[in-house]
């Protein structure tokens, strides 16, 4: 048993502190975007969480500047960026997408000044790997706290949302005659995706928080046919990519002779190739016909000719 | 001002969008328990009287009045309601957000809850794909759960936008007779917009029908007329019986009848 541990876990594997720290702080980030993804895609709103991905990354690039921890900087730039674009009242969905489009080219022009400025001014050429693809292992515990506690507040806050969420998720208008104020449960939904994907950008990077958000969330969709066992199977899987991600990225030192693979590629492939497989399996279910699935005689034509 | 039986009335209402005049001087008033077509052509101002009712829409003048509990005492089914084949939901759980979907916090586990919606699944005759992904029921199937979710806080008016469109002939039939049924079992009043009529003959208690922007209201015998809906779109139109069916014709030539027979496919698609 041990020696076959020994294969898949490198030596030390457990003991690391940084890989502990990687550990709890991905594990958070994955539970939150997988609960906050799956209502982001039914909801159609992926471009606009990517978008928050790409604004927060200026928020990330400052902090960098100041000095300060970067997880409030992401934190600060992901929920101003959402107001914003959800606070532009738009009458159509494709002016939506204008704006969204628009705030993540300001955004991004915004990072790639502070990015250059950390470049020239304290010559840390790691900072825009850092902010745009994370440095899982190079992760101060001391965030820990705060990290744990955004995770906290964004759960709860989904748990709060949730029912007027699903049902103007679903349709605004029939949410509208139920009384539920759609605009403010959109607004506080994104507020709350800002938090799901600060919470990624410190581990997978701001880039790559698109991947954490919506890539669980998508392959929990293809599974589930209720709205909780999409929520719980998009945290679980976003947590064993994320545990799995380390866990190849730690054991690759031994392959690449002490260089390593970064943990953000590790876990974005291995949520990429689960969500290839469920998605051939879903297709392959879906050429055989369904016993349930058989169309229907026409009987109207008839009746009508008689 | 309502009279005692009456649940909605809508009194000399006008209705702009956007500074374009929809709907002019709507007059009508249901009672409790009445079953109510709206029909007219697309364009005609369909959707957007259902909507003036539901107060998402304010009228310019006239005025809209519902029985106490305004908005909260209506049950509505939208138009053209797209549910994608991925939306992680059974057609149960879309019932049971028709009960509590505008309360905070997740649903708790509860047997009162459980009870009321097998019960408004069974009322609705859903009960076989209760547990089924809405995104692959039927679109007969859809109606009867949206109307479930609709109908599960027994509300006193029932809005259905075009909930025959794009049905087979059978399910279109199972609809109509099932609206009919629930309207009567729980003395719920129904407002139904269509734009072909003839579905609704057998149930229709009346009919408010619209043409550019204005309504001819009554009973079916006292609207449906050749002299009424003649004024009603401003030229000579003929009203046909076939079959106990009704076929409305514009005669040929007649002002910009073509043009209204040709936005009015379903009338035209009425001729054997």
């Amino acid at each position: 048993m041990t020696t076959l541990l020994s294969l898949v876990v490198a030596p030390g594997f457990f003991a690391s502190e940084p890989v502990r720290t990687a550990a709890v702080i991905g594990g958070a980030a994955a539970i939150v975007s997988g609960v906050v993804g799956v209502f982001t895609v039914i909801r159609g709103q992926s471009f606009a969480g990517h978008a928050l991905a790409d604004v927060s990354s200026a928020g990330g690039a400052g902090a960098f500047l100041l000095g300060i921890n970067p997880l409030s900087g992401f934190l600060l730039m992901g929920v101003l960026a959402a107001t914003s674009m959800e606070l532009v009242r738009v009458d159509r969905p494709s002016e939506r997408d204008l704006v969204t489009g628009i705030v993540t080219g300001a955004g991004l022009g915004v990072a790639a000044l502070l990015l250059y400025l950390n470049v020239t001014t304290s010559s840390t050429t790691g900072a825009a790997v850092t902010i745009m693809f994370g440095s899982m292992f190079t992760i101060s515990a001391s965030i820990v706290p705060l990290a744990i506690a955004v995770g906290l507040a964004a759960l709860s806050a989904m748990g709060v949302l949730y029912r007027p969420l699903l049902l103007s998720s679903l349709d605004p208008n029939l949410a509208a005659v139920q009384g539920v104020p759609v605009r403010l449960i959109g607004l506080l939904h994104l507020i709350v995706v800002a938090l799901a994907v600060a919470l990624s950008a410190i581990t997978v990077g701001a880039i790559l928080s698109t991947a954490l958000l919506i890539g669980p969330a998508a392959i929990a969709l293809n599974l589930a046919k209720r709205p909780s066992v999409a929520i719980f199977l998009a945290a679980v899987i976003g947590v064993a990519a994320t545990w799995g991600g380390i866990l190849l990225a730690y054991d690759s030192y031994e392959w690449t002779g002490g260089h390593g693979w970064p943990v953000s590629f590790c876990i974005v492939a291995l949520i990429f190739a689960a969500y290839v497989v469920v998605a051939e399996i879903r297709l392959g279910s879906r050429r055989q016909p369904e016993p349930g699935l058989k169309p229907r005689p026409r009987e109207g034509r008839a009746t009508t000719a008689g | 001002m309502l009279t005692r039986s009456e649940v909605l009335a809508v009194r000399q209402a006008s209705v702009s969008l956007s500074g374009h005049p929809i709907l002019k001087d709507i007059d009508f008033a249901l009672n409790a328990g009445e079953f109510c077509g709206l029909i007219g052509a697309n364009g005609s101002g369909k959707t957007t009287l259902l909507r003036t009712v539901l107060g998402f829409v304010m009228p310019t003048s006239g005025s809209v009045t519902m029985e106490a509990g305004g908005r909260a005492s209506i049950g509505y089914v939208p138009q053209k309601f797209i549910l994608d084949p991925y939306m992680p939901m059974r057609a149960r759980d879309l019932v049971a957000l028709g009960l509590d979907g505008n309360r905070l916090g997740v649903p708790l586990p509860s047997r009162g809850r459980r009870r009321k919606v097998d019960e408004m699944l069974e009322a609705v005759e859903a009960t076989p794909f209760a547990d089924q992904r809405i995104g692959s029921l039927s679109g007969g199937q859809q109606q009867r759960v949206l109307i479930a979710h609709a109908l599960i806080r027994r509300p006193r008016l029932l809005l259905l936008d075009e909930p025959l469109a794009n049905l087979d002939i059978r399910s279109v039939a199972g609809i109509v007779a099932l609206l009919r049924r629930v309207s009567r079992e729980l003395q719920t009043t129904v407002l139904l917009s269509a734009h072909d009529m003839n579905p609704l003959l057998s149930v229709m208690d009346r009919i408010v029908y619209l043409a550019h922007g204005r309504a001819a209201t009554g009973a079916i015998d006292a609207v449906v007329r050749t002299e009424v809906l003649s004024r009603l779109y401003g030229y000579h139109i003929d009203v046909v019986r076939v079959h106990g069916r009704v076929l409305v014709v514009a005669a040929e030539g007649e002002g910009d009848a073509q043009t209204a027979i040709q936005r009015d496919p379903v009338h035209v698609a009425q001729v054997p």
